[in-house]
Parts: C-alpha cells; structure tokens; sequence
C-alpha cells in the first residue's frame, strides 16, 4: 500500500531532503504514525493534543482534510497527502 | 539583500493601501533559486482582519501548486501592518515556514508614507536587508 505524502522545504530535514516519501495506514493518523517511526519527529511537527496542528494545513488529495474528519479522515491506497505550513502573522 | 522591480514594490504598496485597515498579503513567484521576483500573487487574507492574516487554505495549495508546476518558490511573501510598523511580530516570526522567502513588511499606519522593509526570517532570526531596484545603480 502506498500513499505519496508530499513534504514543505521546513519539514525535510525530517525526510533527509525528500520533498515526497511514502506511507501506509487507512486514516490520515495512522499514516502520519506511519512516517514518523522513519522519519522521527516529524509526527510532532503534525500533530499536537487536540489533532491536527492548527498552522500547518494537511489535503488530500484536492481537499483540506479539515473538512474530512482531521486526523479520522480515511486515506487509501493511490491517495496523495500534501502538507503546507500555513502563510499567517499579525501586528503582534 | 531583496532585487525588487519598482513595478512590482508599487503594487505590493497599493495592494497594502487598498485593503487598510485590513492586512493584506501575498506573494511574488520567481523562478526557482533564481532569487528573481517575478510574477506577483496578491492572496486572500483569510483572517480579513485589521490585526492578522493567513492565506486562505484552498488558494495557498493552488498557487503553491502551480509555483511547483512552473519551476517556480515564493521569492517573497509580503503583508502589511496597519497600525504598527512595518517590522516582524512575534506571530511573523513563529509563522514563518519558508526560510529561503524575503519577508516584505509593509506599514500603512500613516495615510501619507508608507514604510517598506524586507528581512530573512530563519529558525526564529529576523534579518533585515536592503531592498534595491534592479535598474538602479548597484551598490558599492
């Protein structure tokens, strides 16, 4: 089973460079578990206690997994993921 | 230092000037390692706020898709101040996710001069850098 996940230049230093790695598991948390016992800490990066990072945006495929269950969202083989920190700041 | 057409600082200064008091944002695209700002991308400050901004996520995947489709990064990512000066927050700096970027900064505070400045925002460390027109003379 293979899933591309596509990686943001901040996170390859987690992947050894690689701007697409692979990845198995049948929601998007498994996959990211998945990844991250090879490429450690990149979970972290991800995830915190409530889900999914709230600055770091997460599609599948053409949609932004926030609208299809975060980390619940099922994933299957073909899928691709891509992930993109999110462009924010403030006057603070 | 930021190599930036005259053009292209004009319209970041009136995409600025028309969405104040809101920030506006965007990006300019150039071709990859080129450090060439080229193509200019105004994005959606989802946010729509006078105090903050983020790229609507839907957009930032198409144009960071298309970006990648042409051979092309984001050369700079510009948004404005409206009320503070044009230097990184504590917020720019902790959300800024592309180290190789010139930050462009705008402040729209005063409603006759508009303060324009860039920096390198990497692992948290604000550079500030001098910005130059390319059909300007280099500097010594």
């Amino acid at each position: 089973m293979a899933i591309e996940v596509r990686i943001p230049t901040i996170l390859r230093n987690f992947t050894g460079g690689a701007k697409s790695v692979e990845g198995s598991g049948d929601t998007l948390g498994v996959l990211i578990a998945d990844l991250d016992e090879r490429y450690g800490g990149l979970r972290e990066r991800l995830v915190d206690d409530s889900g999914l990072r709230r600055f770091v945006n997460v599609y599948l495929n053409d949609e932004d997994v926030r609208f299809l269950g975060g980390l619940e969202a099922p994933v299957k083989d073909g899928d691709t993921v891509t992930v993109l920190p999110a462009v924010a700041g403030g006057a603070r | 230092m930021l190599t930036l057409p005259g053009e292209l600082r004009a319209a970041i200064i009136a995409h600025a000037r028309a969405d104040h008091p809101d920030e506006a944002c965007g990006v300019i695209a150039g071709p990859a390692g080129s450090d060439r700002p080229q193509r200019f991308i105004p994005m959606t400050n989802a946010e729509r706020s006078p105090t903050f901004y983020r790229f609507d996520s839907m957009e930032q995947l198409r144009v960071w898709r298309e970006m990648d489709d042409a051979g092309e990064e984001p050369v700079v990512i510009y948004h404005s101040h409206t009320a503070t000066e044009a230097y990184p927050s504590r917020t720019d700096i902790s959300y800024a996710s592309e180290p190789e970027a010139h930050y462009v900064l705008v402040s729209t505070r005063d409603p006759d001069e508009v303060e324009f400045r860039s920096f390198r925002i990497v692992d948290g460390v604000v550079t500030e850098e001098k910005v130059r027109d390319p059909v300007d003379a280099a500097p010594e």
